[in-house]
């Protein structure tokens, strides 16, 4: 097996798998008769060529910082949780309930208590799986996908028949009050000056990345965080060392089901004002694309998180301005979960040909 | 309800619980091989919009069939790669190809047809018609046993008794024939399989291929059967349903037909909320009709129903040992 020297796994695999999924991309592209170099001025144009571009990029980063850490906080324990899209969807019903409960006079009081709600209704859809994981034995990855179903009908049927204000026809839940209403980054004194249309991105984009900040400082600086880290790269010498799985378990599924649920403040408070169906838009699942790219860093995942913002603003200008449907993001994100997740190996093996490989037998 | 409305019912389960009975013995040679396969979804996606596209361009369904399969298994060999032959992570690979799926189907038939990300309507013979088993007629005036015949049995496509063939032949496959009792060895303790001088990865590979055949048939009956024609995301999560029905059939054949027509049974009443009403007398929400089969498997999986163990070697990649 090649080993890589550590900048070498750290930036290039990355950035080969990157330049992998892209050169598949542009053969799609041309296969469908369109041009990969239009594509590409059109997307960066349309994604970080303005202010008001960038005002969607950093909004649709925002959420992906959140589902990349919350996968990158399962990903170290050694749990692949792919119930992010549920968690993040319950976390929005989260943030809907607290909105709607009282007539808040001020977003300062409401994003506090909102993000409360988002991160317990998000910790609580991640909290059955991780018991079963921990306690009988059930595989976390099958569980979260079967949640993510049933979060989805459990959101469709309180919309439907809970929430749905009276004489109201399409599944939403009311408005938010004024007073849950979170500044974008565009009625921020200082940055209006940058961004002088009003755009999506909101307060959340700093609450995000206080989040990178706190999840650094969790996994590398607390005990807690050794724990997780120990636990993941070898349960046994974990349980050796006092660890207890079933703990850590279910504490690192808590803390990743709530950063889930975080995301929902900042498309369902900060963007819609209301709770819509699949109100979450697939951000879940990026998270897993946003993890792997960023190698699981808080760091490397803001990074990741800004590029996937890219591919998302810029797959949909690609939707509105050419006839390259915007379903290529799709394609893209898969590509690039299928190059850094999986096929790993293989980029390392042709990494290997080129940087001086350390070669280590591995048994 | 009446004795009508239940033949109904029983007659859409039959349709509904055909795609998920395919992908779930799809799923069931991958798995009993040790390659886990989440990417059933994507595989009956890529194969649905194959099928859709030769199928309208041709006016034939079975090249429309033969199509799907080549599109599934393409998708097959790649979750091969992955997994067997660069040992990454299964999981990860079943979830990536999912999301490749789901846009690239798009992307083709977009490029194609230019109908919003569909392929044109199927009509007569790019669709498969209905097949009258022999005295159908005749036996349909027989009290209860008849009407049975005609009405459930009776007059669905050649894939949905394909489908149902396949169930007693992967059981002689599995365990009757070298091939699969060497599968269930690979899957529980590949380096024993080794030692005996079989190859681990031609083993893997054909059972990944057979997952892809399967899978394409799968998706050729959602576009050329169940419905007319690809649409995006037209499998929506039938491969995670199947997946759901494999882990509840606990990785058995037999199993898998009775946990995939239990599957249909839920969708074919969710498709009827009057007759629920009626008969029980208080409504159940469709969703959760919808959500049963998902909220069946987790009680499964957390053993409270039976234990469900997966093959000892699943998700295990197999390095040889030097």
């Amino acid at each position: 097996m090649t080993r890589l020297p550590r900048w070498a796994d750290v930036v290039l695999v990355p950035l080969i798998s990157l330049l992998l999924a892209g050169i598949i991309s542009a053969l799609v592209i041309l296969a469908i008769g369109q041009s990969p170099t239009e594509a590409l001025k059109t997307m960066v144009i349309g994604a970080v060529g303005s202010p008001y571009a960038w005002g969607y990029t950093l909004y649709y980063a925002t959420s992906f910082i959140f589902t990349g850490l919350a996968v990158t906080v399962a990903f170290h324990a050694s749990l692949f949780n792919i119930g992010g899209e549920g968690q993040a969807q319950l976390g929005g019903l989260g943030v809907a309930l607290v909105c709607l409960s009282l007539p808040w006079p001020h977003w300062t009081l409401a994003l506090p208590a909102a993000m409360i709600g988002a991160a317990l209704f998000g910790a609580a859809w991640a909290a059955i799986p991780a018991y079963l994981q921990a306690r009988r034995g059930s595989h976390i990855v099958i569980t979260t996908i079967m949640f993510n179903y049933i979060g989805a009908a459990l959101i469709i049927y309180m919309l439907v028949n809970v929430l749905r204000p009276a004489g109201q026809m399409d599944p939403a839940t009311a408005r938010f009050p004024e007073g849950t209403k979170l500044p974008t980054l565009h009625e921020i004194p200082g940055l209006n000056l940058i961004f002088d249309k009003q755009v999506p991105a909101n307060v959340t984009l700093f609450v995000a990345l206080v989040a990178c900040w706190l999840v650094w400082l969790l996994l590398w600086r607390t005990r807690l965080g050794y724990e997780i880290r120990a636990f993941g790269k070898s349960e046994k010498a974990a349980i050796y060392a006092g660890i207890s799985p079933v703990r850590i378990t279910m504490i690192a599924m808590l803390i990743s089901g709530a950063l889930a649920g975080l995301m929902s403040i900042n498309n369902v408070m900060g963007e819609s004002e209301r709770l819509l169906q699949n109100s979450a838009e697939g951000a879940g699942f990026i998270g897993i694309a946003v993890a792997l790219m960023g190698r699981n860093h808080p760091v490397g995942v803001l990074l990741a998180a800004i590029l996937f913002g890219f591919l998302f603003q810029g797959g949909a200008e690609l939707g509105l301005w050419t006839s390259i449907p915007i379903e290529l993001r799709t394609v893209v994100q898969g590509l690039v979960i299928l190059f850094t997740g999986a096929l790993d190996h293989m980029v390392r093996m042709l990494l290997g040909l080129f940087v001086a490989p350390r070669r280590t037998e591995v048994a | 309800m009446d004795y009508a409305t239940l033949l109904q019912i029983l007659d859409s389960t039959l349709r509904l619980a055909t795609p998920l009975l395919l992908a779930c013995l799809a799923g069931l040679f991958s798995e009993r091989s040790g390659i886990f396969d989440i990417g059933l979804e994507g595989k009956m996606l890529m194969a649905a919009m194959c099928t859709g596209a030769v199928a309208a361009m041709t006016g034939q369904v079975w090249l429309g069939v033969l199509a799907g399969i080549v599109g599934s298994m393409l998708f097959a060999v790649v979750h091969g790669l992955a997994s067997i032959t660069f040992r990454g992570n299964q999981l990860i690979s079943g979830v990536a190809l999912n999301f490749v799926a789901s846009g690239i189907t798009v992307l083709i038939a977009q490029s194609l047809f230019r109908q919003g990300g569909r392929t044109p309507p199927l009509s007569g013979d790019a669709r498969f018609n209905p097949i009258e088993l022999p005295f159908a007629e005749t036996l349909s005036n027989l009290p209860v046993i008849g009407p049975f015949y005609s009405e459930v049995l009776s007059g669905h496509t050649a894939l949905v008794y394909i489908g149902l063939l396949c169930v007693p032949l992967t059981w002689w496959v599995l365990y009757r024939s070298r091939f699969g009792l060497r599968l269930r060895a690979v899957g529980e303790n590949p380096a024993s399989v080794d030692t005996a001088g079989i190859s681990v990865v031609r083993l893997r590979y054909t059972a990944v291929i057979i997952t892809g055949i399967l899978c394409g048939l799968a998706g050729a009956y959602m576009a050329a059967g169940l419905q007319a024609g690809f649409g995006k995301e037209m499998t929506a999560g039938r491969g995670y349903i199947a997946l759901a029905a494999l882990i509840f059939a606990k990785w058995r054949p037999w199993y898998a037909l009775m946990a995939t027509l239990l599957f249909g049974f839920f969708q074919a009443l969710a498709l009827r909320p009057d007759v629920i009403a009626k008969t029980l007398h208080f409504a159940i929400p469709v969703p959760a009709l919808d959500a049963l089969p998902y909220i069946l498997t987790v009680i499964v999986l957390a053993g409270f129903v039976g234990r469900a163990i997966p093959p000892r070697a699943g998700g295990e990649p197999y390095v040889k040992e030097r």
